[in-house]
C-alpha cells in the first residue's frame, strides 16, 4: 500500500466471477468428427440446410491450419480433447422464467445480471447463455410489440429459418479463417437480433455469456440484422470460472446493416485470465465482422477487453454501402502473463465511406498487448476517409506494447490518417498525485481512466461506469 | 511577530538520505515554527530539492538516518498522501503533466482528501465549483484552466500558478515551495508571490527554496539558510540573502567549514 513500491508491482484483485455452479450437465463425449456435428445438429433439431452448413465448414476446417502469425506462443490445442456441447439438464428452453432451474437464475444473480421479473435491469433486455445454451431472454414480449426479435440463435433457427438461411455466414464465410470455420461447424448457441424497417429499438439489448464447464469449448454465434432506417444498441458481457486448464472460446459475430441503419455493438470482456503465474485462463479467439451493406449505414464497435489468457480479436467493418460509416473504439488491458492481439479491419469498398479507429492498450505485469489493424481503400472508394489513433500505456517495465497498423490504398482520392503514441505511468506522475492526498491505487486508476475516457464515452451509459470500475479492480492491490 | 513560544511545526534532526548509492543529505537540521517563513538557498546540487522531496515522501530517496517530526508526529513513517492530508504541501519545481486527468476533477479529489484529514465533509461537484472559483482569483487564473488535463500544455508560469491554486485549496499547515520562482517573468512572479503572501497566516509556515534574492523581495523571510553538500551550513536573516546575491557562495563554504551544521 505504500508509495515505496515500484510502479510495476501491481496485481489484480482476485477474480470475483471465478465460482463454478454445481449443476447437472448434459455433455457429449470429447472429440470432433462428422458424427459429433450431426449429433449437435440433431440435438438442436436443426433443419437440413444448417447441418449442411456445418458439415461444409467442418470439411474446410480440416484442410486449414491454425494461424500463428500473431506469434501468441501458446501450446498447441488438442481439438479432440474438447467437449463440443454441454448444456444444463433442462432440455427445452422454458417458456417462462419460473421454469428455469433456480440454480441458473442464482448464478446470473451472482454475476450481477438478475433475470427475475422484479429485479431485472430496467430498459435492458438480456439473453443469458450458459455453456452451450441460452437459458432465458428477458423483455421478449415487450420487444415484440415493435416487431423486434431478440432470442437465442437456436430459437431463431426454428422460428425464423428463412432469415438464418439468408444471412448466416454471409459476413463471415465458413472458410474465412481457422477459428471461424471451427465455429461454423460446431456453434452451439448465441443471440439473434432482428430490427425491422424503420424501427429504433426501444431498449438496450444485451447478451451475457457464461462458461461453466472446464473442458468445454464455447462456440457462440451471434447474428444481428438491422433493416433499412432501423437502429439498435447491443452489449455483450462474459465471465468464466477459474480453472487451471485453458478453455477455448471461439465465437463468430456477424452484423448486417441495410440502408440508413445503424448498429452499435459493445463488449465488456472479462473471461478468466489465468492466475498471476499465467496458469489457466480462456483462449479467446473471436471473429467479429459487420457489413455496412446499405447506403449511409453505420456500424460501431466498442470493446473493453480485460479478461482471457489470450485474446485474438479484430472486430471489423466492410463498408460496402455508399457513405457508410465504420467505427472501432477499444480499450484492452492486460496484466500478469495475459496476451492480447486485437484491432480492427476497415475495408472501404464504396465511395465516401468513413471510418474511425481509437485504440487504447494498457499493459501491466509481464503481459503483452498489441494493436493490429488494417485500413484498406478499394479502387472505388473515392472520397473515403479514415482516421486512426492507437495509444499504448505501459505500467511497470516488464510489459510490452506493439502497434501493427497495415494500410493499403488503391484509391488516390482517399485519405488515411494515423496517429500513435506510447506512454508510461511514471513514478513522478504518481508521486505528484499522491503528494496531493490521492492514494497510490486511486492515482493509478485516475490515470488509467483518463487514458481511456475517449472510449468509455462511447459505451452505453449504463455500462461506462461499470467498465471504469472493472479496470480499477483489475489493477487494484499493489504489492506490499 | 515570532516568539520562541510559537508551536514547532517541523523539526528536522540530523537527516541523512541517499538516492541509489549516492549520499545526498548528510545531516540536515532545521526547525520551523508556526508563523515563520524560511528561505533555503544554495548551489545547484546542494540537496535543497532533495530535502523538499524527502519531506513530501518521494519513493526514489532512502532515508538513512535522522528524524523529522511534524507537529510532534513521525513524518517519515507516513505515505505521501497521508502527509498531504495532515497539512504538508510541496509546490513542485517542475509540475508534471498528467494527460487525460481532468484538472478540476483532480483538484476536487485532492481537496476532499485534505478535508478528510481535517474531519470536514466532502464537497460535492457543485460546492467545489464555487470554492474553486473563489480561489482562482488568488492566482488570477481563468476558469478555462479547470477544463484541461492536469498541467498538460500549460506554460511554465501557468504550471506554477496551478501549484499555488492547489496550495490555496489544500490550506496546508506547512508549504514547501521548491523554486516556485524559476521560469517566471516579473508579472507571474508577483502573482505567485502575492498568492503565497495571502495564504500565509500565524498558524502556518513556509519553506521557500530559491536561487534568487528577487523572490525574497516579494515574500519576506524570517530566516535564510544556506545549504552546501547536503547540510545547512549557515543561517541568518534576510541580509544574508542580499550578501549572497553580491558575493556568491564561495566565501560561505570556506567560512562555514569548521562549524558544519547549525541548529
Amino acid at each position: 500500500m505504500t508509495s515505496r513500491n515500484a510502479v510495476g508491482e501491481l496485481v489484480s484483485q482476485p477474480y470475483k466471477y471465478g465460482f463454478v455452479t454445481e449443476i447437472e450437465t448434459e455433455k457429449i463425449a470429447k472429440g470432433l468428427n462428422e458424427d459429433v456435428i450431426r449429433l449437435i445438429s440433431s440435438k438442436k433439431q436443426e433443419p437440413e440446410f444448417l447441418l449442411n452448413f456445418r458439415l461444409r465448414a467442418f470439411r474446410k476446417w480440416l484442410q486449414m491450419k491454425e494461424p500463428n502469425w500473431a506469434e501468441l506462443g501458446y501450446p498447441s490445442i488438442d481439438y479432440q480433447d474438447i467437449v463440443y456441447y454441454a448444456a444444463p439438464k433442462q432440455n427445452q428452453k422454458k417458456s417462462s422464467l419460473d421454469e428455469v432451474d433456480p440454480k441458473l437464475l442464482e448464478t446470473f444473480d451472482k454475476l450481477g445480471i438478475p433475470l427475475g421479473e422484479q429485479k431485472r435491469l430496467a430498459n435492458v433486455a438480456v439473453d443469458a447463455v450458459f455453456d452451450s445454451v441460452s437459458i432465458a431472454t428477458t423483455y421478449k414480449e415487450k420487444l415484440a410489440e415493435d416487431g423486434v426479435v431478440f432470442c437465442s440463435i437456436s430459437e431463431a433457427v426454428s422460428e425464423y429459418p428463412e432469415l438464418i438461411e439468408k444471412y448466416l455466414g454471409t459476413v463471415v464465410p465458413p472458410g474465412d479463417n481457422f477459428f471461424a470455420a471451427l465455429n461454423s461447424a460446431v456453434f452451439s448457441d448465441g443471440s439473434f437480433v432482428y430490427i425491422p424497417k424503420g424501427v429504433e429499438c426501444p431498449m438496450e439489448l444485451s447478451s451475457y455469456f457464461r462458461i461453466n464447464s472446464g473442458d468445454t469449448g464455447q462456440f457462440e454465434r451471434t447474428l444481428i440484422i438491422a433493416e433499412e432506417y432501423s437502429s439498435v444498441s447491443y452489449l455483450e458481457g462474459c465471465t468464466a470460472p477459474m480453472f487451471d486448464t485453458n478453455t477455448l472460446h471461439a465465437a463468430v459475430v456477424e452484423l448486417v446493416a441495410l440502408d440508413e441503419a445503424s448498429i452499435k455493438y459493445s463488449t465488456v470482456q472479462n473471461w478468466y485470465s489465468g492466475d498471476e503465474k499465467g496458469v489457466g485462463g480462456i483462449y479467446n479467439f473471436v471473429t467479429k465482422r459487420g457489413l455496412c451493406k446499405g447506403i449511409n449505414s453505420k456500424i460501431s464497435w466498442s470493446q473493453v477487453e480485460t479478461g482471457s489468457a489470450i485474446t485474438w480479436k479484430y472486430p471489423s467493418c466492410i463498408l460496402q454501402g455508399e457513405g457508410s460509416v465504420g467505427e472501432f473504439y477499444s480499450v484492452a488491458l492486460t496484466n500478469h502473463f495475459q496476451k492480447a492481439d486485437t484491432g480492427t479491419k476497415m475495408v472501404h469498398v464504396a465511395p465516401n465511406t468513413r471510418s474511425t479507429i481509437v485504440s487504447k492498450g494498457i499493459s501491466a505485469g509481464k503481459s503483452s498487448n498489441s494493436y493490429r489493424g488494417l485500413v484498406q481503400m478499394g479502387p472505388k472508394a473515392s472520397g473515403a476517409r479514415n482516421y486512426s489513433q492507437c495509444d499504448s500505456m505501459l505500467i511497470g517495465d516488464l510489459a510490452a506494447a506493439n502497434t501493427y497498423p497495415y494500410i493499403r490504398s488503391q484509391q488516390p482520392a482517399a485519405s488515411i490518417e494515423h496517429e500513435a503514441s506510447t506512454c508510461r505511468i511514471s513514478e513522478d506522475q504518481l508521486f505528484y498525485l499522491q503528494s496531493r492526498g490521492i492514494g497510490f491505487e486511486e492515482a493509478v486508476s485516475m490515470m488509467v481512466s483518463g487514458f481511456c475516457r475517449e472510449v468509455f464515452n462511447q459505451l452505453p451509459m449504463e455500462f461506462a461506469a461499470e467498465a471504469d470500475k472493472l479496470l480499477s479492480l483489475k489493477l487494484e492491490g499493489s504489492v506490499g | 511577530m515570532i516568539s520562541k513560544d510559537s508551536e514547532i511545526i517541523l523539526e528536522i534532526k540530523n537527516l541523512q538520505a541517499r538516492v541509489e548509492d549516492q549520499s545526498i543529505l548528510q545531516g540536515v537540521n532545521l526547525t520551523i515554527r508556526s508563523g515563520e517563513i524560511h528561505a533555503l538557498m544554495g548551489r545547484n546540487g546542494s540537496g535543497k530539492s532533495t530535502l523538499a522531496k524527502i519531506l513530501a515522501g518521494h519513493p526514489s530517496y532512502t532515508v538513512t538516518g535522522g528524524t523529522v517530526l511534524y507537529c510532534g508526529k513521525d513524518l517519515l513513517d507516513l505515505d505521501p498522501e497521508e502527509r498531504s492530508r495532515i497539512g504538508l504541501f510541496l509546490g513542485f519545481q517542475y509540475p508534471i503533466e498528467i494527460p487525460g486527468v481532468n484538472n478540476l476533477e483532480f483538484l476536487r479529489v485532492a481537496t476532499n482528501a485534505r478535508r478528510q484529514g481535517l474531519n470536514k465533509e466532502e464537497l460535492d461537484v457543485f460546492e467545489f465549483e464555487e470554492v474553486v472559483r473563489e480561489k482562482l482569483k488568488i492566482v488570477q487564473m481563468d476558469s478555462s484552466f479547470l477544463d484541461r488535463s492536469v498541467n498538460e500544455g500549460f506554460s511554465g508560469g501557468e504550471k506554477k500558478r496551478n501549484e499555488i491554486l492547489q496550495m490555496a485549496l489544500l490550506e496546508p499547515t506547512v508549504s514547501i515551495l521548491d523554486e516556485t520562482d524559476s521560469g517566471l517573468d516579473i508579472d507571474a512572479l508577483r502573482i505567485v508571490s502575492s498568492g503565497v503572501n495571502q495564504l500565509s497566516n500565524p498558524k502556518t509556515a513556509t519553506l521557500l527554496i530559491t536561487h534568487y534574492q528577487r523572490l525574497l523581495n516579494e515574500i519576506k523571510p524570517d530566516f535564510v539558510h544556506v545549504m552546501s553538500a547536503g547540510r545547512i551550513i549557515k543561517t541568518g536573516d534576510k541580509e544574508l540573502a542580499l550578501d549572497l546575491e553580491k558575493t556568491g557562495y564561495d566565501w560561505i563554504d570556506k567560512d562555514a567549514q569548521p562549524k558544519g551544521n547549525d541548529l
